[in-house]
């Protein structure tokens, strides 16, 4: 899995192949998520690494407020153990109305909101954003490509290049994936910002994957469950269409063969 | 029910003749179900059906969702976050809610274009197709509102668009516009108003259908040929016609099987293709998104509204003669609403004498490019107001209206019909399934 991200982030830089969206500006890097396509999967592993870039540097700022805490537990999603989702809800405070002071969040607990009131809340971001629009705006391409948020996301990540402006007082840093081409959000990740158990790659292009296939599974965590309800409609309708189409064949047949006889008669 | 002559309903048990000589309804359900049909129908003949699902599949789960959701300000969109992750199976009910929408106009789209190209408008159909106008017209309200209600950022910016469009109507437009917000604003009092409506309509929708069949049961049903069922005798009828039961409700049940297999496949693997991302940022009064776009249904009419802008002659010629009273703007909303107006007017426009357009050698030709002119101000209403595309639009729109206006009054009345045509619908079936 991971050699195959690897591949397919530095192919991906190599070729830039790349979505051109209306002002043929912005690039939207091409990711091999495991969770596209109708089979797709969310990557538990990646998902934890994800969570842990967002807690350790994305929520400095960024909060994730429709986010339950206990939904880290969930399968399909991260499937922290009960005694991680304890402890990592602790790390957040909320202020309790009857005691009038702040005390440890809980499991039932949302996220907390943006910490920065200008970062936007991050819960939805990889299903606000779409990376393809083409050709010619029709949005077909994401037929094959897919809505393109979490490479959005990716490209964001990976797209500053180094320059700085100031307008009004604000900092702008270059980002060739933001539209107009200059974001307020200074470069959040550089490469080995965390730590990752297991020796995992925690090169830029890495960490940049992990935290957007994380913010996949926050805006969308019943994915693979909706997939696998869609499968089962589909397959019964088959079922159903099939059967439907024999009855209707052999209802139509006499009538049929009356026409037929009355031409040749 | 229809004038074509058929066996009707008989009450056989005791009860059966106790209860229909009080309420005659089983007599009722057995005449509409067994309603002669002709039956040359092809398969533009199965998007009632489709569409008499949708609408209850839409009610069922608005039922269902309205049970989970909020309407109000500032809980809406979390609500609506609320129901796709701890409701059960809140996922595939706003997914379902939402993509049958799309179901529905695509299925209304492909209704009206089919009445269109077999002149099922023409008499004796015109209210047919009067009170079919109406269910588009309170579709579109529904579906405008309903996609206010999650609350998103387009939700909110395509409030403030549409209803700022009577806020264009000289005179007494921002009195009007204050009326339908409940306020100066689009806010709390009208996304509680448009809930309020979105559940209401969806059943005026349901008595306007039972309208448009019993109306189109007293007429009879259209077919390709627009030879009508000869109605001479029993006989007769019979040889033109079959029950709609079984046959073709067995026909149109397999159609909307294939109909709904691929649906499922849409709300399952890519339930937010039709969407518009920008929904999925909660409304921000504060902020306006770069482009606002409407749901793509809504998509040709708003390029009509958006085509005809201040330095368009006819909008110049018009303001002039008004002095000044219909102005751009309005001139746009008057075009938009007149788009519909025209097609609603198509029984008393198209003049020829032949109903229907396969046996019409020139309107086939027109009609083709109607059907690629609405494709193109669906896609041409997706772009910025830039560059080439208002040129398109005004194009596209300038077609729609000439059209109705000005090519299916002159075609009716140059246009030679193929004589290449058959007597009855008993001839058009055998010749098309005898030569196999």
């Amino acid at each position: 899995m991971f050699k195959k991200l690897a591949i397919t982030a530095v192919t991906a830089l190599a070729l830039s192949g790349t979505g051109v969206l209306a002002n043929g500006s912005i690039h939207t890097e091409s990711v091999d998520f495991s969770f596209e396509g109708p089979f797709g999967t969310f990557d538990q592993n990646q998902l934890q690494r994800g969570l842990q870039v967002y807690t350790e540097v994305c929520s400095a700022c960024h909060g994730l407020k429709f986010v339950p805490i206990r939904t880290l537990g969930d399968e399909g999603g991260p499937n922290l153990p009960a005694d991680q989702v304890r402890a990592y809800a602790k790390q957040f405070d909320i202020y309790d109305a009857e005691k009038d002071e702040d005390v440890p969040r809980k499991p039932s607990d949302f996220f907390p909101t943006s910490a920065d009131p200008n970062a936007p809340d991050l819960s939805l971001m990889a299903k606000a954003r779409k990376g393809y629009e083409g050709p010619y705006g029709t949005g077909l391409n994401q037929l094959f490509r897919g809505i393109g948020g979490p490479e959005h996301i990716v490209s964001i990540l990976n797209g500053y290049t180094g320059e700085e402006k100031e307008e009004a007082g604000t900092t702008f840093y270059e980002n060739h994936a933001f539209p107009g081409g200059w974001i307020s959000m200074p470069p959040p990740l550089f490469g080995e910002d965390v730590e990752f158990a297991g020796g995992h790659s925690n090169e830029l292009e890495h960490e940049a994957i992990d935290v957007a296939a994380f913010l996949m599974w926050t805006a969308e965590p019943k994915m693979m469950a909706r997939q696998h309800t869609g499968f089962i409609a589909v397959i019964l309708l088959t079922l159903l269409s099939v059967l439907l189409y024999l009855t209707n064949k052999k209802l139509w047949a006499p009538v049929k063969r009356k026409a037929k006889e009355a031409m040749n008669s | 029910m229809s004038g074509i002559p058929h066996d009707h309903y008989e009450p056989k048990t005791g009860f059966e003749k106790w209860l229909h000589e009080r309420l005659p309804i089983v007599g009722l359900v057995y005449d509409t179900i067994m309603i002669p049909t002709p039956k040359n129908l092809n398969w533009m003949w199965i998007w009632g059906i489709v569409l008499a699902a949708a609408l209850v599949m839409q009610i069922i789960t608005g039922i269902v969702l309205a049970m989970h959701y909020t309407p109000h300000v500032d809980l809406a969109f979390a609500s609506v976050e609320h129901i796709m992750r701890d409701v059960n199976g809140g996922y595939m009910l706003r997914y379902i809610h939402a993509n049958g929408a799309s179901l529905f106009f695509l299925a209304v789209y492909i209704h009206i274009f089919r009445g269109l190209y077999y002149g099922s408008y023409k008499a004796p159909r015109e209210v047919v197709w009067i009170i079919g106008m109406l269910i588009y017209l309170a579709m579109m309200a529904t579906g405008f509102m309903g996609y206010v209600l999650p609350w998103g950022q387009m939700s909110f910016w395509g409030a403030t668009v549409i209803t700022g469009l009577f806020g264009a109507i000289p005179f007494v437009g921002e009195t009007i516009q204050a009326w339908l917000l409940g306020g100066p604003a689009v806010d709390n009092a009208t996304l509680n108003r448009f809930f309020s409506l979105h559940y209401l309509l969806p059943f005026v929708i349901a008595a306007l259908v039972a309208l448009h069949i019993w109306a189109f049961h007293t007429t009879g049903n259209g077919n390709p040929t627009g030879v009508e069922v000869r109605r001479g005798s029993k006989e007769e009828a019979e040889a033109d016609t079959l029950p709609f039961w079984p046959y073709f409700v067995i026909k149109d049940l397999f159609a909307l099987a294939v109909i709904l297999l691929i649906f499922f496949a849409v709300v399952g693997f890519m339930p937010n293709f039709l969407g518009e991302p920008d929904n999925y940022i909660e409304a921000n009064p504060l902020a306006t998104p770069a482009h606002i776009v409407p749901e793509w249904y809504f998509l040709p009419f708003y390029a009509i509204l958006r085509a005809f802008t201040a330095d368009v002659w006819v909008v110049q010629f018009t303001s002039w003669i008004t002095f000044g009273i219909v102005d751009a703007k309005f001139f746009g909303v008057i075009a938009m609403f007149g788009a519909i107006a025209v097609m609603a007017l198509v029984p008393w426009l198209d003049t020829s004498s032949e109903r229907s357009g396969r046996f019409r050698p020139m309107f086939k030709w027109w009609f083709l490019v109607l059907v690629i002119d609405f494709i193109v101000l669906m896609w041409v209403g997706s772009r910025p107001t830039e560059g080439i595309y208002p040129i398109i639009a005004l194009i596209a729109s300038a077609y729609w209206f000439g059209y109705f206006l000005v090519l299916l009054p002159v075609l009716g009345l140059i246009e030679k019909p193929s004589t290449n045509k058959p007597a009855t619908i008993e001839d058009d079936f055998n010749a098309h399934y005898g030569k196999h």
